[in-house]
């Protein structure tokens, strides 16, 4: 028996090594795209008649192949229709050219549809779509909701996107160790941006969030094709403990909740599980890097059951590292957050006022330095920040977390008043 | 007679399932395992992380690698559940047996839920005999 669901999920599953192996195939994402359609719709009547293929990926290869050259030879009036029967007989496709199909280029082919999606003269918002688009098969209706505009927007910006990359000339050759590393960097990045699409998303907009999830999808594939990359491990991990709070960080009213504040029983075990299992294992390569270290900030908050009970000095050694590996004012401001627990405002303080120029414009410093100076009790000073902050709120939930603290404040002096 | 039922599914589909999609599935399983627990023969049921959180000790070699173990020429013979602080001290384990009976590979896989079922030294475990070995009862 094989029901609907079933079908739709091994597509669904499918989708980026088909579209991938098809890709280099006809060598158009266009063309790709329409074979994976066509062999997609063909599966929807033989799988549920004939029962799923072993292997439905190569399945959909296959079949997405023969249909566009068959498509090629029909509308050519040159070659001679070829007997129906010939052309559409699946029955007999599957067993021997599953075998037949080189399960080695498997990842070259992934990392570089995967790739097109990021390349460097497409912004942030054009790449993401693009990849939701391609390689996730998100339909440009589902994107165009993730990002609140219309859907012939949408379709505007993926169709610019691909017209872009199409002129881009992705070489189609087995890449180098240089060029695979380089790829896998580029493509990690879209990936993480994709989560951050999605973890960034208040808790009405479900379908930005549900692009959380599909960066986790992407991170697991990424992982299945580069096994013993600890970078990879911990890029997945980074994103399953982050998202793994999930259902903790908005109140009944749709407000962001402070971690601090978050009920910890409601975070999802599931996913912390294997992202501290993720870490475990990259932690054996003595190789650190940018996302390994953020997982492992973002594990130490995991493994404290209480908010009182984090390892804030060992944040602080691991923003160190970040700093380190990755410097950036934002690193820095994190860092003092850490610093603050362990050695005071004042410390954290000291740390951040040299980064204020840089971070003039940057919501989280002023709503930061706001706390700091709140903890110090320099009041006049903290509604200066905060002020600052709200102003620079880009979303709601931002918004609404400062405001909150200006209230406390303003209710503060009226009560001495 | 005591088996083990060992799950086998396309992993990439499970994993992509949405969370509400895994719930459901759960809690069918759930359902069909209360019955066979309540009869006391449903022991410790386990379900593994996905195989990219495995690692795999060879044993010949002493060569850890990433991932599941991949080989089809060897069967799976039979498996331990082990409780330890992070995986270094997993593979210290999968080392000591490796001592005592080399040849082939442990692979170290995560486990993410662990029920424990009815108890197998419990109150509806009988005497039974197979094989000339005696089963514990009560």
């Amino acid at each position: 028996m094989i029901d609907q669901a079933w079908i739709e999920a091994a597509l669904t599953s499918s989708r980026p090594q088909a579209v991938a192996a098809l890709l280099r195939y006809f060598r158009d994402l266009d063309a790709a795209e329409e074979a994976y359609q066509e062999a997609c719709l063909r599966a929807l009547k033989n799988w549920s008649a004939n029962g799923p293929p072993r292997d439905p990926a190569a399945w959909l290869i296959m079949v997405g192949r023969n249909a566009a050259l068959d498509q090629k030879r029909k509308t050519s009036r040159l070659t001679a229709m070829p007997d129906e029967s010939q052309v559409s007989d699946l029955d007999d496709v599957e067993t021997p050219m599953a075998e037949r199909l080189d399960h080695s280029q498997y990842r070259d082919d992934v990392l570089r549809l995967m790739f097109i999606c990021c390349h460097p003269d497409l912004p942030a918002t054009q790449q993401i779509p693009l990849a939701l688009r391609i390689v996730s098969g998100l339909s440009v209706k589902q994107i165009a909701r993730a990002f609140l505009v219309g859907e012939a927007a949408m379709e505007q910006r993926i169709t610019r996107a691909k017209a872009k990359v199409a002129g881009a000339g992705v070489p189609f050759e087995t890449p180098g160790p240089v060029e695979r590393a380089e790829r896998l960097a580029a493509v990690m990045q879209m990936t993480y941006l994709v989560f951050n699409e999605g973890y960034s998303a208040g808790p009405k907009d479900e379908a930005r969030a549900d692009l959380a999830d599909e960066a986790i999808r992407l991170g697991r594939l990424l992982l299945r094709m580069f096994q013993a990359e600890p970078e990879v491990m911990g890029l997945l991990a980074l994103m399953l403990l982050q998202h793994s709070r999930q259902p903790a960080r908005f109140d009944a009213n749709g407000d962001a909740v402070l971690m601090e504040d978050q009920d910890r029983r409601l975070w999802r075990t599931k996913l912390i599980q294997e992202g501290l299992a993720l870490i475990d294992k990259a932690m054996r390569h003595q190789r650190t890097g940018p996302y390994l270290v953020q997982a492992a900030i973002a594990a130490l908050h995991a493994r404290a059951m209480r908010f009182e009970e984090t390892d804030w000095a060992g944040i602080d050694a691991l923003y160190a590292t970040l700093e380190r590996l990755q410097p950036s004012p934002v690193v820095t401001l994190n860092r003092a957050v850490a610093v603050s627990k362990t050695k005071g405002p004042q410390a954290a303080l000291d740390m951040i006022e040299p980064l204020g120029e840089r971070l003039a414009n940057y919501f989280h410093f002023h709503g930061a330095k706001g706390g700091l100076l709140l903890q110090m009790g320099r009041k006049r000073e903290a509604r200066e920040s905060f002020d600052r902050a709200i102003a620079l709120a880009g979303t709601a939930a931002e918004a609404a977390h400062i405001r909150m603290h200006i209230d406390r404040l303003i209710a503060d002096t009226e009560k001495r008043a | 007679m005591m088996y083990a039922v060992l799950c086998y599914n396309n992993e990439e589909m499970i994993c992509g399932w949405t969370r509400e999609q895994d719930d459901a599935v759960m809690a069918a399983l759930t359902k069909a395992h209360d019955k066979w627990e309540k009869a006391g023969k449903l022991k410790p049921s386990i379900r593994l992380l996905p195989t990219s959180a495995a690692t795999t000790l060879h044993k010949q070699q002493d060569l850890v690698l990433d991932g599941p173990y991949a080989e089809t020429k060897e069967a799976l013979l039979g498996f331990y559940i082990i409780d330890v602080d992070n995986l270094e001290e997993g593979l210290a384990f999968a080392r000591d047996l490796a001592q005592a009976n080399p040849g082939g590979a442990y692979e170290l896989r995560p486990i993410q839920l662990y029920l424990p079922g009815a108890p197998i030294d419990g109150a509806y475990a009988t005497d039974r005999e197979y094989a000339g070995d005696k089963v514990p009862a009560k």
